[in-house]
Formats: structure tokens, C-alpha cells, sequence
């Protein structure tokens, strides 16, 4: 969920609200509330100083603004929350003190709109690009502060940090179009990037950010590829090298006028909604408010597009589908009144309880009825919904196989064993080298991203987790005995992900003694409990059988209507050492859904 | 006891005097160490009320180690004198041609108990001296108890076949029991806590006529995990940073091919009503494997299973099973936990419908004041973040997720149109941990845990 801070002093101002210092505290409460109602989560009331401090120490947090900062938690779908300007917008509509502002795309005033040339050559790197010119517009030490963050907001939520979309602001006044975006090898790329003194390749350039803290992470989305993509203006000045680096020439500043934006993607449907939210956002400081100047861009296939998109949809939806969905009883034009406060402005169309719904460019996140449905609910207020019980009439079942482990847990923690809980991914180590077995034996799954070797593989025994509980708990008096039943999971074709869990059941005795005829007994008691009688031919039996976890002779295979079902035995020395431990222990571990 | 003997030496002593006697005297009287008075006075106060025995203590003067060297061979200004041959030295004019040992004296005083023969300025020099010491002593004022005698009757300990037989135990005097003491606590197993409220849980839905899920499968394809629900390929819960990848099995194969169709349809074109994401859906991106990173890619497949059945009958179904997410890890998050989910899916299910559910579900743990924030999910529209209000911390906080699937997830699987699914989640984990009183979820889940936390656990009653 992106977080948004916000000048505390400047959100009320915008929200045209004046609190005297003493009722500061009840406005935090009253906006808290707010943020509730409206799906938002005030997160934290802070400053500059106190993130510093807490981050830094206090030496260096001793110049820093304590200015009051809002942190705002935002849905991750709602980019048109992201930044100052959106959320007093959306808040404001809310609460009926402005009517949402219309977008327009307009023409250039000469007649001809500025074009953005997309080459071939970017085809199979970035091949999406759209953009858009802020025509007049005034930026404050606020706004163009907001501006940025707002980029740097989308380029972390949506643009999937700048792999699927990049944003590039430029000073349209230092540049002139046409403007070509196309790729070219890095040693023929040169220019002078932003904020630095010196021209450089862009082979050197990517070396230079190795280091940087900030763009280091967006490097290898290009970075082994034969060609970056590069956008130069008619002049062959560069604009950017996306998705890395704008150039120092066009970078704009808080005198700038005119700001080119331009946005180059692999998801061209994302693109789209990036730039509509930086115009949507930020036309509100043109000349002519809330209008957006065209740009023409040329496909390589020579077919041309209009940018921004600024789409408005229409959906018609009826009253008695949204009071049935969310549970009220409704008028189609109360409902319509609740929608338009969200920025989805409604009429009534007199067919019935009909409402024609128009979402605007800032509401990517509608793209269905029920989200429509969500909003009414919303500005109805969740908590003014009658809580209702369904009429569904069902009966319940159990899974027999949880019926079964449930039962005999209890009955084994009443023949005196503890219950253990122990994870089920482990290192490769616990179940292959400690056990004294080869991984390539196992028929474990294997994790690809494992961030230390804990998350290596899935358990494929629930031995190695118990022993380890008992190193953790050697200074607690002897015996131990312990029991898990939990599932393990093992490769198996036969199922459409290759592998499947099996339910097992697994238990110690560590004592001074190996204490074979304990956990013995413990497998006699198991089985009769289970119904299962001493049989060679209708029961079970155990017989003789070898296994690196167990001493050579003390080990038992346990056969249950002819097929092998687990076993038991004295843990090899070699298994106790590995797993820290000192004194003997015996182990069964049994397959339990053979009993089902 | 241990010398019974001495023990009615007491007895006797104590019968002659009408008043009491303080355990000294008679140690001094009969000529023991007053330790084995002691010993004596506990034995017989152990019988019952022979005596009574009251606490004193009484300081008095004793003789140290040098002290009484120089009772025995007087003191080193004596010996220094004496030690002088009468022949004479050359310092002559020795002042005096005999001495008086007046330290030797009043040690000897000391030693034979009249102490109060000195008075404290002449006891403090020789404490200074490191000649005495002072000595506090405990000893008992005793005198007769309300069932004095003389005799000693042994006491029994405990009751035995062997006197219930013959009948013994009737003559028998039996020692009273400490009442203050714990017994000896029961050889037993124990049950994990975590598991305890597992099972209340489990309890809770059932009675709710909920039908447990089979989610005993932690391996699930991406498409299960994240296509089924409508959550995009391109979604940050799809990252390496976030979910755990098989590297083997790496894919999985198998897919109901008609209705991944419809899935990749929904996700790049869009229909059923919606717009779709729009993007090149890819079938590579689906196959992937991974341990699952919800049990709602369960529910998922048993929607599906739901649709595929022919007539649709009302479900409500649960499950609570184990998690993966690859997560930076803290003191509230390990890279597995239990999460329990609920899901009812009927004809005409409202909003008000699942906060009635809720409501009910939440009341059987005890928490009745909630209320619901809007939030947002892939896969479910509207969504709600469940507060409770915590009467410690005075604030309302999170304690699950709920909402209502989408109908991009339910209508290509062919769950009927009309019908309504609803659905929540939350972790076992949290909810335990505020019952046991466990803040660091180490202490709770996982081979480090203390089994003496497991031993001392009490029983799981989620609504007291």
C-alpha cells in the first residue's frame, strides 16, 4: 500500500479548513475519521525532524523542518490519490464542497501539436511511448516539489519501478520537436545527464549509477541489452535515456512554463493511465485549468494517436442492482447523488431506476459494475449498512484427514508426548546431509528465491524440525517427548503441480536411555487407537530394515496391511551430533493417511 | 526425629516449671548445643500441639578465635612482661615489677557468661580489639501446648494398606500436611497453544455449519494462487521479493483448458462487464509454481469444483492452513503462517449480508464492537478492513480482511451470475499471540520455542 506524506498545514488550507492550535488535536481526530470513511489510513503524524531523528540519530536531524507531516496510507488502485492535489480533489467532491473538475485535451494554439516519433528500433525493448504538454502552467517550491514526488510515486506503484512505464518531465521551452524515441548502441549514446557536469556514453553512465543509490535499481532493466532506448528532440539534443535518466538540457525548474511529459512503457494500457494522472494532477496549475495540450504520435507502422487519452466511459447501471449487491434500499437518484461524490458523476436517465455512470480518466480502478457498486457503498458509509444474516442453510463437514489428526493429537498428547510446531520449509542440509542422505535422493520441491538457506526446500520428514526443538530445549528436564502431525511435501507427478503434501506423524523420546521399547510402545498404542491389530497378514508388524537416520540394528520399517507405512528406531550417533544434541533418542515417523 | 530422647528431655524439663523456659537455659541446663534444642523444639512442634514455641532473639557476648588464646595464655602485653627473663634487660627501669592482666580478666569474665560484670565502654574496646564479638541468637520461649504430655507418640506420615487392614490407623497420630506447598504436577503431554486455538477456531466455523476445505496442498501454479482471482500478472504480489518460486517442479501442467481461456480472456480483454486489465496475458507467467502465498487459491479451486457440479447449491466453506510469503522477517512476521478464511457463496449475498456474518463470527471470539474500513484487493470488490475496538489500547485495530469476490474471478469458472460469494481472512498467529500474551511470534512458532511455554500453557477459550 503506497504511503503519501503530506504537509499537514498545507492540506488543511487546501481543504479550506483554519484550526487555532489548541483544537489541533481534534482536527488529527476529525481527519483520521475522514481518512476512515473514505477507505484511507492516517498512518503516522510526524515531521522531517522526527523521521531524521528516529532514522539518523538526533545530531543529524537538528536542522531538519518539524514541520507536520500526514502520512497517508492510499489503495494501491487509486493513483489519483497519490499526491496533495488528488487527494483534496477527492476529498473536497466527497464532501460536497466542489464538483469534480472536467479534463480536456485541447489543441496547440498554432494548430499543430508537437510529435513524438517512435522508431523500430524500439520495438523489442519499450515499444510503448504516449505524451503530453502542460501548457502555461505555475509551479510554487509546493507544487513542483508534489510534481516530482507524484513521478516518483507511480514509478514505484504502477510503473512496477520504471520496468513497465517511465515518466520524463522536460522544459518544452529548451527543446524543440519533433521529438524521436528510438534505441541505439550505448557507446553512441552521449549526453550530459541530469545533474552532472560532464558529458558521458551511456555505457560509462551505467557504470557511474552502479553506485547510485537511487537508480541502481532501475539499471537492469536495460542494462544487457544490445540497445537503449533514447529520445532526442530535432536537434538531436537528449530528452531521456528511459527508463534511467533524463538529460540535464531540458530539466525543468520552478520557472519553467511549459512541461513536455512523455511516457515509454511495455504496457501501453498502463502508460495511458500514467500520463492521464500527471495531467489530470497538475493541469490544475495551467492557465486554463484542467485542459491538457495534445501530442501527435507516430507509430513505426506510421499510424498516429492523440495524447493524453483523457477517456471518459459510461456505464449505465440500474438502482436495484446496487441496493441489491451492497443491502440498502436506495433512490436511483439518491444513489446517484452518493456516486457523483466520488468522482463518478451519475444521472438518473429516467428508464426505469437506470443510472448512467461516467468515470473519469483519474478512475482507472473502475472497470467493473461492482466497482461502481463499491462507491455507492462507500459514500453510503459502510458502517450505515444494516448488518444482515444470510439465509444460506448448509451442513458442516469436517476433512476427514484434519478429523483424523485432530483425534490423535489429543490422544497423544494423553500418552504424555508435547505438541511441536516447526516450519515446514527448512534448509536442503536438515533433510539430506544431517540425516546422512544425498538431496538428489529426495524427493523434496526446491525453492527458487529462497532469501537465506531456511526457505531452501519444502520438509520432506518432520523429524529434522522436531530434533531441533530439542536443541532448543536441552536445559529443560529429561526425558523430552515430543510429537508434530503436519504435512510434508513431496514431488508427485500424478498431480498438476508435481508435488503433493502427505500428512505424518512424528515423535521423540530423548533420554539418557535410547528408549526404543518407549516410542515402540507409542506405535502399538498409535495403531490400536487407530483400530489396527498386531497381524503379519490383517494388521501391522515391524520388521528389521536399514536407514542412515537410525543405528545399524535399531531400526524398523513398519509394514500395515502388507505396505510400508514408516518407521522407527535409535537415531545414528552421526544424526545426533549434527543436530547439536548429546544424548540418545529414538524416533517414529508414520504416514497417517493410509488410516483414513 | 532425630533423638527422641533429647525431645522428652524437654518434655520433662518444661513439665516441672509452671511458667516457660527459653531454649537456652535448658540447653545450658541439660548440657547440649543449643542447635540440638533446636532441633528438638522443630521436631516436636512438627507433632502437633505439645508445645508452643515463640521466636526470640537475644544477643550476648562471645569470645573470638584470639580472645580466647588470651583467656588461655593471658594477654600480649602480659606475655610480653612475662617473657621478660628476671635477670633483667637493658630497659631496666621497667615501671613495674609485676603486672595485673585486666584484658585476660575480663575475658575469662566473658567466657563464664557474666558479661554484665563489664560495662559497654570496656566491651566496645574489646570488640575493637577484635576480642569479642557480638552474637545474636535465636532461641524459642517454650511452654506446654494445649495437648502437653510427656510422652512422645511417633507420628505416621501417611496412611497405608497395611494400617486400613488392620485397622491401625485409628490409634495413629498422622502428620499434618503443608497446605502451602504445590503437588507434584501430573506426567502428561501437552497440546501447542497455537494448535489449541487452531482448534477453537475450527470449532467456531462448525458450528457455524461451515465445511472445511482440503488445503493440504502448500504447492499451487500461479494460476490458481493469482490468474483464478483476477490479480494481474503484472501484480507486486507476483514479484520474486514477495512470493516463494519452485525451481522443481518449476511449472505446473494440467489447467482446465477452457476456462484458463476465459481467465486470460477476462485478464487481457476484458468481458463478463468488465474492462480487464488489458495486457498480453501470458500462459509461461501461470504455470509457474509456488508455495502458496493464501488459502484462497483453495477456495478458488473449489469454486471452480462449485461451478463445475451442474445446479449450484449454497456453500459455506473454511479452512485454516499454513502460508508462504518471502518476506523480510520480524517480530510479527516469519516467512510462514496459518491463515483462516471463510467463504459462503449463495444467490443474493449483500454487503450487509457479510458484516451480519462477521458480526457473528467475531462475537463467537469475544469481540462485538467492529466496524469497516473500505480498502482494496485484486480480487475482491467491495473490500473491508475489520476493526475491532481494543479496550486496552483505546483504539480501534485491524483484525482481519473481508470483501466480495469480483466477477471477473467468479464468472469464468461458470459460478452463476446472480450469485453473490463472500469471503475473510485473518492470521492465527495474531490472535494468539494477544491470548497468550506473546510479542515476539519466535516465542510462539518454529523449533526455538520454549516447551516449557507449551507445558504452561492453559486451555483456549476464545470468548472468556
Amino acid at each position: 500500500m503506497p504511503t503519501v506524506s503530506v504537509k499537514r498545514d498545507l492540506l488543511f488550507q487546501a481543504l479550506g479548513k483554519k484550526y487555532k492550535n489548541v483544537e489541533i488535536k481534534r482536527a488529527d481526530e476529525e481527519f483520521d475519521e475522514l481518512c476512515f470513511e473514505f477507505g484511507l489510513e492516517l498512518d503516522e503524524i510526524t515531521s522531517e525532524k522526527d523521521i531524521i531523528s528516529r532514522e539518523q540519530g538526533d545530531v543529524r536531524a537538528a536542522g531538519a523542518s518539524d514541520v507536520v507531516l500526514y502520512k497517508i496510507d492510499v489503495p494501491a488502485n487509486r493513483y489519483d490519490l497519490l499526491c496533495l492535489e488528488g487527494l483534496v480533489r477527492g476529498l473536497q467532491v466527497f464532501k460536497q464542497k466542489i464538483e469534480a473538475p472536467y479534463y480536456r485535451r485541447v489543441g496547440a494554439t498554432d494548430g499543430k501539436p508537437q510529435r513524438f516519433i517512435i522508431t523500430q528500433e524500439t520495438a523489442v525493448l519499450r515499444p510503448h511511448a504516449v505524451a503530453a504538454v502542460l501548457r502555461n502552467i505555475t509551479f510554487t517550491q509546493e507544487r513542483y516539489d508534489s510534481f516530482i514526488e507524484l513521478q516518483e510515486k507511480l514509478h514505484q506503484n504502477i510503473c512496477r519501478k520504471r520496468s513497465l512505464v517511465a515518466i520524463g518531465t522536460h522544459d518544452l521551452d529548451t527543446i524543440s520537436g519533433p521529438f524521436t524515441y528510438t534505441a541505439k548502441a550505448p557507446d553512441d549514446i552521449c549526453f550530459k545527464p541530469l545533474n552532472q557536469k560532464e558529458e558521458s556514453t551511456a555505457t560509462e553512465l551505467m557504470r557511474l549509477y552502479k553506485n547510485d543509490s537511487h537508480l541502481r535499481h532501475y539499471l537492469h532493466i536495460i542494462e544487457d541489452e544490445p540497445h537503449y532506448p533514447i529520445i532526442y528532440d530535432s536537434n538531436g539534443v537528449v530528452l531521456s535515456m528511459p527508463p534511467i535518466i533524463n538529460g540535464d538540457h531540458s530539466k525543468i525548474s520552478l520557472k519553467t512554463k511549459n512541461v513536455f511529459i512523455e511516457c515509454t512503457a511495455t504496457d501501453l494500457t498502463k502508460a495511458k493511465i500514467v500520463l492521464d494522472m500527471m495531467v489530470t494532477m497538475f493541469s490544475e496549475y495551467c492557465a486554463k485549468p484542467f485542459t491538457v495540450e495534445e501530442v501527435e504520435v507516430v507509430c513505426p507502422d506510421g499510424s498516429t494517436c492523440l495524447y493524453p487519452d483523457l477517456a471518459y466511459r459510461k456505464e449505465l447501471i440500474s438502482g436495484d442492482t446496487i441496493n441489491q449487491k451492497v443491502g440498502i434500499k436506495e433512490s436511483a437518484e439518491s444513489l446517484a447523488r452518493l456516486l457523483t461524490r466520488m468522482c463518478l458523476k451519475a444521472e438518473v436517465t429516467g428508464k426505469a431506476d437506470e443510472i448512467e455512470v461516467e468515470i473519469p480518466p483519474t478512475r482507472s480502478d473502475v472497470i467493473h459494475a461492482c466497482d461502481i457498486m463499491e462507491d455507492a457503498a462507500m459514500a453510503y458509509g459502510f458502517n450505515n449498512i444494516a448488518r444482515t444474516k444470510p439465509k444460506t442453510y448448509t451442513i458442516a463437514n469436517q476433512l476427514p484427514l484434519n478429523k483424523l489428526s485432530e483425534l490423535l493429537r489429543l490422544e497423544l498428547a494423553a500418552a504424555g508426548f508435547t505438541e511441536a510446531l516447526t516450519f515446514a520449509l527448512c534448509s536442503q542440509e536438515d533433510i539430506a546431509d544431517k540425516l546422512g542422505k544425498k538431496i538428489s535422493d529426495s524427493r523434496a520441491v526446491h525453492i527458487s528465491n529462497p532469501k537465506t538457506a531456511e526457505f531452501q526446500v519444502a520438509r520432506t520428514t518432520l523429524l529434522p524440525g522436531l530434533l531441533k526443538t530439542l536443541a532448543a530445549n536441552r536445559k529443560l528436564p529429561l526425558p523430552l517427548k515430543l510429537f508434530e502431525i503436519s504435512d510434508v511435501v513431496l514431488k508427485d507427478d500424478t498431480t498438476d503441480v508435481g508435488a503433493r503434501n502427505n500428512r505424518r506423524l512424528c515423535a521423540v523420546f530423548y533420554n539418557k536411555i535410547p528408549g526404543f521399547e518407549v516410542i515402540h510402545g507409542l506405535l502399538d498404542r498409535v495403531m490400536q487407537l487407530l483400530d489396527v491389530k498386531p497381524s503379519r497378514d490383517q494388521g501391522y508388524y515391524i520388521q528389521a530394515a536399514s536407514d542412515s537416520i537410525f543405528f545399524p540394528g535399531r531400526c524398523a520399517e513398519i509394514i500395515s496391511h502388507g505396505k510400508s507405512v514408516g518407521c522407527l528406531g535409535v537415531l545414528h550417533p552421526d544424526v545426533i551430533n549434527r543436530f547439536e544434541l548429546t544424548m540418545p533418542c529414538s524416533a517414529l515417523d508414520l504416514d497417517i493417511e493410509p488410516f483414513l | 526425629m532425630a533423638d527422641a530422647g533429647l525431645a522428652e528431655s524437654v518434655l520433662e524439663r518444661l513439665e516441672k516449671l509452671d511458667c516457660g523456659v527459653d531454649s537456652q537455659d535448658v540447653a545450658s541446663v541439660l548440657s547440649v548445643d543449643h542447635q540440638a534444642i533446636v532441633g528438638a523444639v522443630k521436631s516436636l512442634q512438627s507433632l502437633g500441639e505439645l508445645i508452643s514455641a515463640e521466636q526470640r532473639s537475644s544477643k550476648h557476648w562471645e569470645l573470638t578465635a584470639e580472645g580466647k588464646e588470651i583467656v588461655e595464655q593471658g594477654s600480649h602485653e602480659a606475655r610480653v612482661f612475662n617473657a621478660i627473663p628476671t635477670e633483667g634487660l637493658s630497659q631496666t627501669d621497667l615501671m613495674v615489677e609485676s603486672i595485673e592482666d585486666t584484658v585476660q580478666d575480663k575475658l575469662v569474665q566473658v567466657q563464664k557468661g557474666l558479661t554484665g560484670k563489664l560495662d559497654e565502654k570496656e566491651k566496645n574496646e574489646l570488640k575493637k580489639r577484635k576480642l569479642l564479638s557480638e552474637v545474636t541468637v535465636k532461641s524459642y520461649w517454650l511452654t506446654k501446648g494445649p495437648s502437653f504430655s510427656t510422652t512422645v507418640t511417633k507420628q505416621e506420615t501417611d496412611l497405608t494398606a497395611e494400617m486400613i487392614a488392620s485397622g491401625t490407623w485409628r490409634d495413629k497420630k498422622f502428620k499434618p500436611y503443608n497446605f502451602e506447598a504445590l503437588g507434584v504436577p501430573p506426567e502428561c503431554g501437552h497440546l501447542h497453544p497455537l494448535m489449541k486455538v487452531r482448534t477453537q477456531f475450527r470449532q467456531i466455523f462448525l458450528e457455524m455449519g461451515f465445511t472445511e476445505m482440503p488445503t493440504n496442498n502448500f504447492i499451487e501454479s500461479s494460476f490458481w494462487n493469482f490468474d483464478s482471482l483476477f490479480q494481474p500478472q503484472q501484480h507486486p504480489a507476483r514479484d520474486q521479493h514477495d512470493t516463494f518460486f519452485l525451481s522443481d517442479p518449476a511449472v505446473a501442467k494440467d489447467f482446465p483448458m477452457d476456462y484458463l481461456e476465459r481467465v486470460k480472456k477476462v485478464h487481457s480483454e476484458g468481458g463478463y462487464g468488465s474492462q480487464g486489465y488489458k495486457y498480453d496475458w501470458k500462459l509461461e507467467e501461470a504455470q509457474k509454481n509456488l508455495l502458496r502465498t493464501h488459502t484462497t487459491a483453495v477456495s478458488a479451486r473449489m469454486l471452480y469444483k462449485l461451478a463445475q457440479q451442474g445446479k449450484f447449491t449454497p456453500v459455506k466453506y473454511f479452512s485454516i492452513d499454513r502460508v508462504f510469503r518471502n518476506e523480510t522477517l520480524d517480530a510479527t512476521h516469519l516467512a510462514e503462517f496459518h491463515q483462516i478464511e471463510g467463504v459462503v457463496a449463495d444467490y443474493g449475498l449483500t454487503l450487509g449480508d457479510l458484516m451480519g456474518v462477521l458480526h457473528q463470527f467475531f462475537t463467537k471470539l469475544g469481540i462485538t464492537k467492529l466496524r469497516f474500513k473500505p480498502a482494496y484487493n485484486p480480487y475482491t470488490e467491495p473490500s473491508m478492513e475489520v476493526f475491532s475496538y481494543h479496550e486496552g489500547l483505546k483504539k480501534w485495530v485491524e483484525v482481519g480482511n473481508s470483501g466480495v469476490f469480483r466477477p471477473e474471478m467468479l464468472l469464468p469458472m461458470g459460478i452463476p451470475e446472480g450469485v453473490s460469494v463472500i469471503a475473510w481472512g485473518l492470521s492465527l498467529e495474531r490472535p494468539t499471540m494477544i491470548k497468550y500474551g506473546i510479542n515476539n511470534i519466535r516465542e510462539l512458532v518454529g523449533h526455538k520455542v520454549n516447551l516449557q511455554m507449551v507445558y504452561d500453557s492453559p486451555i483456549c477459550r476464545l470468548d472468556s
